[in-house]
């Protein structure tokens, strides 16, 4: 009798321990069914590219965010760092005249620097990550706004001095955001190119598993000789780069530099990473994880756009998609023994 | 009465406890030994509510009581105080505040909080046990053995008939153990029931009047410490009989390897002079609080240097950080193996390959292979008992997680050893496996410094011994010549009394 008992309770647990560790996929899995199943259009090649390439940035920045996430850190940054660099880089362009190269490396640049200077605020002067991060958050948006007089920067844009803009966006870096090569938006080349690396990085380079023992047990891993300072500003380096990069391709695709671009990206990036931490039940932030996540919340709103469900509702799904995803990542935290 | 009956306890795949009995009368002290993971904490845990047991009884004064959570616990009049005393604890708020907490927060207490009848009923329960600190203290200005006062406190005046200590003295300096059990007698003769459970078996033979043996789960048996000894209790926890002898290291003593000059630094560390040489096994024994760990710590790079000078090899080596030092062919095996030794969370071999990960990476990618092998070697040498090396250290026993610290420096080319209380919560049969490995080292020309305040461990061990007071060393003696009574002596300030 009691035996029976607990042989129900070892197959109650493999089931959560199932669906804890593909529960992300199936999910995934079962909404591309569904709404191929019900919708027309859905399965089509214009919408599947359509909804990779409407995830590439919040992916981007996703994967910014799961770096910082390895190390036990939180970068708040970077969807400001994402509108900084757009802005940065459409003023190089149609302001300045610069050209495309210029244009695309300096907000890199800029990004780097935002890195070590957040680096600098958590490592040397100790304030705690997401205070530093957010900090920076502010003062981001409002040098960009200000950088930008508080207008949008777009091409013939009427300049505050009189006349119009002279120069305009490039079309080399407008296909950045908006060009195709073998019929897939060149985003999307973007982001898995992007993913993989970081993939790459995080679980087969020395360098990722000292950032995941950091994010670990700091102590353990300064005392087993590992440099953690170094290896903390390199994170938040990487994170402000790809925060900047995910800029590049939001104002090649934008075509502008808006005012606060980036600000939205930054919830839907913290999203897609809590919602990989699930993917695979590796409990922890990972490149996939995060990928699969933006993708999952990408097919239900599309999905759910073509099912008339309102836009302005998104957010809920949004939110439920992540509840669920962050209770079986601590329930099964809580319940490990 | 308190009576356990048949208490079993079942976790997914374990059983931690089988059929187990145990009772503590009021005005007894019953102590409560097994090697790691023997259950002891388990039982406590049901007693005191944080689990509920799967099977078996609990009776007070012969009338069954059911305990499903701490707070049953409490209302039946037990209380447990856990090792880790700050998990207890509120830091920023008074020790009178920590004290009567529970009165404090239950609804009948009212809106306002009324200090002076707080500090004042405190302070009283304070004086009454006699406790030395104030009800006015900060929690976060106190030592760790005052913040166990606080605890025992609390647990007196909540009218605790029953008092569960698990491994209370563990982190104590031979002072603060002799406070506390200064305590715990008075507490007896004023009928209260006390659970004591220690590695510790001269304290348990000191201050108990019977103790419970349990080993893997179930009950070896309980005896009266009148009628038992040391070994007969060993020998009960091990199922064997204890291999009492530390082994002999048969060892060629080699050049000077580390030699330190008026080392002072962060920690109250002043003018440490100290040498050890290529094969060389020196102890480093101390109070707690005598600046061992913080000597073993600044030689690590870990900490700051105010002045003197480190050579190894002859060379002067500045460190500023762990990492210097490891290149330098330092390693260290820290005190708080949870906190600093080990990633629990982590596979063996990420611990084990940690330091040494440059090894087995071809351009920075980690070979897979390489890591294996290497993991299993070390596995191998060290004695780990697991299955395979991705078993996740946190699965392991505290003996065996020592091994997997030790395990890691192992693979490194590392020189110099600093062990740091390196058999503390580590069960006795893990304890002789560490010691033969300490040895082996000395006999392969390592050099080592063995610090730890268990001086039977450093005479058994070492060829020459520092002793350590207030943050320097006070006496170098010769191990084969000196005793236990006389380490005593100089741990515990006997310098003045020198000439």
């Amino acid at each position: 009798m009691r035996q029976e008992e607990r042989r129900l309770t070892t197959k109650k647990l493999d089931i959560f321990g199932f669906f804890y560790k593909y529960g992300t996929i199936l999910v995934t899995i079962g909404a591309l069914l569904y709404f191929s199943l019900t919708l027309d259009n859905f399965l089509n090649f214009n919408n599947v590219t359509n909804i990779f390439r409407s995830v590439s940035i919040v992916a981007l920045i996703g994967l910014a965010i799961t770096i910082s996430l390895t190390i036990d850190g939180f970068d708040l940054s970077v969807g400001a760092t994402a509108g900084f660099a757009a802005v940065i880089a459409a003023k190089f362009m149609v302001i300045w005249g610069y050209g495309v190269v210029p244009a695309v490396i300096a907000p890199l640049l800029v990004g780097v620097v935002i890195g070590l200077f957040n680096a600098f605020l958590i490592i040397k002067i100790g304030i705690q990550d997401m205070l530093a991060t957010l900090s920076m958050m502010f003062l981001l948006t409002g040098i960009s706004v200000t950088f930008q007089d508080g207008s949008a920067i777009y091409n013939f844009m009427p300049i505050p001095g009189g006349g119009i803009a002279e120069h305009t966006m490039s079309k080399a870096f407008l296909a950045i955001g908006q060009g195709k090569w073998l019929g897939i938006p060149i985003p999307v080349y973007v982001m898995l190119v992007v993913a993989l690396l970081v993939h790459i990085f995080l679980n087969y380079t020395k360098y990722g598993r000292y950032l995941y023992m950091i994010g670990g047990n700091q102590e353990a891993a300064k005392l087993s000789g590992i440099k953690i300072n170094r290896y903390k500003l390199i994170a938040y380096v990487m994170s402000g780069f790809l925060s900047a990069l995910a800029g590049v391709v939001l104002a090649a695709r934008l075509g502008s530099g808006e005012v606060d671009a980036g600000a939205p990206y930054l919830m839907d990036g913290v999203a897609a990473a809590f919602v990989g931490f699930s993917v695979l039940g590796t409990g922890k932030p990972n490149a996939f994880g995060t990928l699969l996540g933006a993708l999952l919340m990408g097919i239900l709103l599309n999905g759910l756009v073509m099912m008339s469900f309102p836009y302005y509702s998104q957010d809920i799904v949004k939110g439920i998609v992540l509840l669920l995803a962050l209770g079986l990542t601590y329930y099964k935290m809580k319940h490990k023994g | 009465m308190l009576t356990m009956r048949s208490i079993s306890k079942y976790f997914p795949g374990v059983k931690a406890l089988e059929d187990v009995d145990f009772e503590v009368k009021p005005g007894e002290v019953h102590a409560l030994v097994g090697a790691n993971g023997a259950g002891k904490s388990t039982l406590m845990k049901v007693l005191s509510g944080a689990y509920t047991a799967s099977e078996g009884e609990i009776a007070i004064g012969g009338t069954s009581v059911s305990i499903q959570n701490p707070t049953d616990a409490k209302s039946h009049g037990i209380v447990i105080v856990y090792q880790e005393v700050d998990t207890a604890l509120v830091p920023h708020l008074s020790v009178a505040e920590n004290m009567m907490m529970d009165e404090i927060s239950s609804p009948e207490y009212g809106l306002f909080v009324r200090w002076k009848e707080i500090y004042a009923k405190a302070q009283k329960e304070i004086d009454a046990i006699g406790l030395d600190i104030q009800a006015k203290q900060r929690i976060s200005d106190l030592t760790l053995s005052q913040k166990q006062m606080v605890l025992i406190g609390r647990a007196v005046y909540q009218k605790a008939k029953y008092l569960l200590l698990d491994e209370p003295t563990a982190p104590l300096s031979l002072k603060e153990t002799e406070t506390l059990f200064a305590i715990i007698k008075k507490l007896r003769e004023e009928g209260m029931g006390i659970v004591f459970i220690s590695h510790r078996l001269d304290e348990v033979f000191h201050s108990c009047e019977r103790i419970t043996v349990l080993r893997d789960g179930r009950l070896v048996g309980t005896y009266t410490a009148t009628q038992s000894s040391i070994d007969k209790i060993v020998e009960a926890m091990l199922g064997k009989k204890l291999d009492h002898a530390y082994p002999a290291i048969r060892t060629q003593m080699g050049e000077t390897l580390l030699e330190v000059k008026g080392l002072s630094g962060e920690g109250g560390i002043h003018e440490v002079d100290l040498t050890v040489s290529a094969g060389e096994v020196v102890g480093l024994t101390g109070l707690v609080g005598g600046g061992k760990t913080e000597v073993c710590k600044l030689l690590f790079g870990e900490g700051k240097i105010s002045e003197g000078e480190v050579r190894m090899h002859g060379e002067p080596r500045h460190y500023r950080t762990p990492s210097d030092a490891v290149k330098a062919g330092v390693a260290l095996v820290p005190e708080e193996r949870r906190k600093e030794g080990i990633l629990v969370e982590e596979r063996i071999s990420t611990n084990l390959t940690l330091p040494t990960l440059d090894r087995y990476c071809t351009a920075s990618l980690m070979r897979a292979g390489k890591i294996k092998k290497a993991s299993l070697e070390s596995i191998a040498k060290v004695g780990i008992k697991t299955t395979d090396e991705k078993q996740r250290v946190a699965n392991l026993s505290g003996g065996n997680q020592q091994k997997v610290v030790i395990g890691k420096w192992l693979l490194s080319d590392a020189t110099l050893f600093l062990l740091d209380e390196p058999t503390k919560g580590v069960d006795v049969g893990s304890k002789s496996d560490i010691y033969h490995l300490i040895a082996e080292l000395g006999e392969s020309g390592k050099g080592v410094v063995y610090a730890s305040c268990e001086f039977a461990e450093i005479l058994g061990l070492t060829h020459r011994v520092y002793v350590m007071y207030n943050g320097t060393i006070v006496k170098e003696l010769v191990t084969a010549d000196t005793s236990e009574e006389e380490l005593l002596f100089y741990a515990t300030g006997g310098k003045a009394f020198d000439n």
